[in-house]
């Protein structure tokens, strides 16, 4: 049974037919085209709707997707990403980046001493380069330091 | 003639300065490095570095140098990775895998690596040559571009984007609109009205392509050295004493030449330039040299025939890109994302209004094509070296370098978040086939090419056969309708060669 592509076109359609809803609803002002700001969404859309409907009816081979520990250590991943990007600017670039390099560090090769190297050194390492060599002026350390 | 030397000299005026000079040298290094990594290709390389770049503060034209030389050192540098790893950085690539790789299996991995940086310098300054002879003249024509030709043109490049290189139509074609569809949010140029923002104020602007180039290329391609513990990556062949193999590079210079008319020729178009020209130099030089030629089984022309073509696409790439504002590839279309950076918008105004820009460009390409050929032959095993980085120690390094680079650049959690969600979308498409660079294009051109539409109905007070009304937009619209379904039919004869296995 072909899945993957199925469930992807269904999403596109629904989401396409969102589009083209959404553009209907585009405010138009008095300096008016003649084409306007919503017809080319609205082909757009359709255009791709029409690509959903072709990829349930005729869907390709299944792709080799991950198993589930994987899947797993995929989504970790992309938390950990998220939480990283929120927590650049509150505690500075060298605290984060080394847990964050080491976790992904670790995510690739499953050793713990070798990923916290890796973690350390890459903080320490792209902090040097980016603030001595290329003069971004990056936060090293918490902002609560220094009041 | 004379405009040329007098053009070429004032270029070599800019190129030649100890600082640019110098910035094409470690673009060249950087750029190698980047292609050799296995799986960072010329167009993630490119991307994650242009927000570094904007941040230095260099202005335009060191800018491109920097990055054109980067771009140039990718396309040299992606031979190794796909040669000793069997790796192609990008899918131009592709087809240097095909011999380059049981080559190296055989024992010979030196002499391809040497053949393949000839033959890789032939095609870049071949294709140099015609795109200084070349970009001129198209740029006069395109001063008869209007708005009609424009969006015929951008329709073309959409519809041929999937091409050979796609597997399946329809994912290609959703992949643009996704692209366009994503470059619709934002407010609107014509009204001045907010479209798909759903009120959040982060997207008025839109979304910015640079977050969604990077998302797409970078992070993406994390997701999947996590997914595999870069167990792909290991260096299965021996590199041992690198040395010239005179004959085989006599043997196969005819072949070179050849591979770079048929890769240029084939780079010049919107659109699939790029992945078709290494392709259809392979195939043709495969046809050339039959059945006693032995393509597939690691022959000199099997490695020289697909890199002279790649690079040359690769120059003749950036015509359509410099004069027209359409690449014709993942990576030029990530140079007319920093183009529009730094403000420069691409066209056949550009020769005239900013020769310094091209001729600078251009003048640098030749010499970054000498510095690489130095760099790459005699210092390959350098670069070998850098291979042995673990991915476990790269891959980490590649993400804090895009996150530096997209907060620094707009300094906002909202773009970094947004980028993670375009790694996200990458690895999706990536798994079902859904090619990323049409999105890209899509991100990139889709205003234009809306603008277009639009300007073209206000031009004709909304009669839709205006765009039928000139010659050019005319065949530009049956091209696409054509590249379009073409492939459809040319799938059943022509199959593309698939990554070969162990």
């Amino acid at each position: 049974m072909i899945m993957s592509d199925r469930i992807f076109g269904l999403v596109v359609v629904l989401v396409a037919l969102a589009f083209i809803a959404s553009a209907t609803q585009i405010q138009t002002s008095f300096l008016a085209d003649p084409v306007g700001p919503k017809a080319f969404p609205i082909l757009v859309g359709s255009v791709a709707a029409v690509c959903g409907v072709f990829m349930i009816l005729r869907p390709d081979q299944e792709p080799e997707w991950p198993e589930l520990r994987t899947l797993g250590a995929l989504l970790v991943s992309v938390l950990v990403l998220v939480v990283y990007a929120n927590l650049l600017n509150p505690l500075g670039f060298l605290i984060p980046t080394a847990f964050v390099a080491g976790i992904l560090s670790y995510q690739i090769n499953p050793r713990i001493g070798a990923a916290a190297i890796a973690g350390v050194g890459l903080s320490l390492g792209l902090f040097v380069v980016f603030n001595f060599i290329l003069g971004l002026s990056l936060t090293g350390l918490p902002r609560v330091l220094f009041g | 003639m004379a405009d040329l030397f007098a053009n070429l000299s004032l270029g070599f005026g800019i190129a030649l300065s100890p600082f640019t000079l110098m910035l094409a040298v470690i673009g060249c290094f950087l750029g190698t490095i980047i292609g050799a990594l296995p799986g960072l290709g010329p167009s993630n390389g490119v991307a994650i570095l242009i927000p570094l770049t904007f941040t230095l503060g260099l202005d335009a034209t060191a800018a491109l140098v920097l990055m054109t030389s980067v771009y140039y050192g990718a396309m040299y540098g992606g031979r190794i990775s796909s040669i000793l790893l069997n790796i192609p950085g990008d899918e131009p690539a592709l087809m240097t895998t095909l011999d380059g790789y049981p080559m190296a299996k055989n024992g010979q991995a030196g002499d391809a690596l040497v053949i393949s940086g000839v033959a890789s310098f032939v095609g870049a300054f071949l294709a140099t040559i015609g795109l200084m002879i070349l970009a001129p003249m198209l740029s006069r024509v395109a001063y008869s571009f209007g708005p009609a030709e424009y969006f015929a043109l951008y329709l073309l490049a959409f519809s041929t984007l999937g091409g050979i290189s796609s597997n399946n139509q329809a994912k290609a074609a959703l992949a643009s609109c996704i692209g366009i569809g994503l470059a619709m949010i934002g407010l609107d140029n014509n009204s001045g009205m907010p479209r798909f923002t759903g009120g959040n104020l982060h997207l008025m602007d839109g979304i910015d392509f640079l977050v969604a180039i990077v998302g797409l290329f970078a992070i993406a391609e994390v997701f999947f050295f996590i997914e595999s513990h870069g167990k792909d990556s290991a260096l299965g062949v021996k590199l041992e004493k690198v040395t010239i193999p005179f004959r085989d590079l006599a043997n196969s210079g005819w072949c070179m030449i050849r591979a770079s008319g048929v890769g240029f020729i084939a780079g010049i178009l919107p659109g699939a330039g790029a992945s078709l020209g290494s392709f259809l130099a392979y195939m043709s030089e495969k046809a050339v040299a039959g059945k006693d030629g032995k393509f597939g089984t690691g022959v000199a022309k099997g490695v020289a025939a697909p890199e002279a073509g790649n690079n040359a696409a690769a120059g003749g790439a950036l015509i359509p890109m410099l004069t027209l504002g359409v690449p014709g590839s993942g990576t030029t279309a990530v140079l007319l994302a920093l183009l529009m950076t730094l403000n420069i918008t691409p066209g056949p105004t550009l020769f005239t209004d900013r020769p310094d820009v091209v001729w600078g460009l251009i003048a640098s390409l030749l010499i970054a094509n000498i510095v690489l050929l130095l760099m790459n032959v005699p210092m390959v095993k350098i670069f070998v070296r850098i291979l042995q980085v673990p991915p476990s120690v790269l891959i980490p390094g590649v993400t804090m370098v895009s996150f530096v680079g997209i907060y620094s650049l707009t300094g906002s959690y909202f773009d970094l978040v947004l980028m993670i969600g375009f790694g996200i979308l990458g690895y999706i498409c990536r798994k079902l086939d859904i090619p990323t660079v049409p999105i890209i294009m899509g991100i990139l051109l889709g205003n234009a090419m809306e603008n277009k539409l639009r300007d073209a109905m206000v031009l004709s007070g909304g009669d839709w056969t205006y765009l039928f009304s000139s010659a050019i937009s005319t065949g530009l619209l049956i091209a696409a309708v054509l590249g379009f379904i073409a492939p459809m039919f040319l799938r059943r004869y022509i199959t593309k060669p698939q990554r070969i296995s162990d």
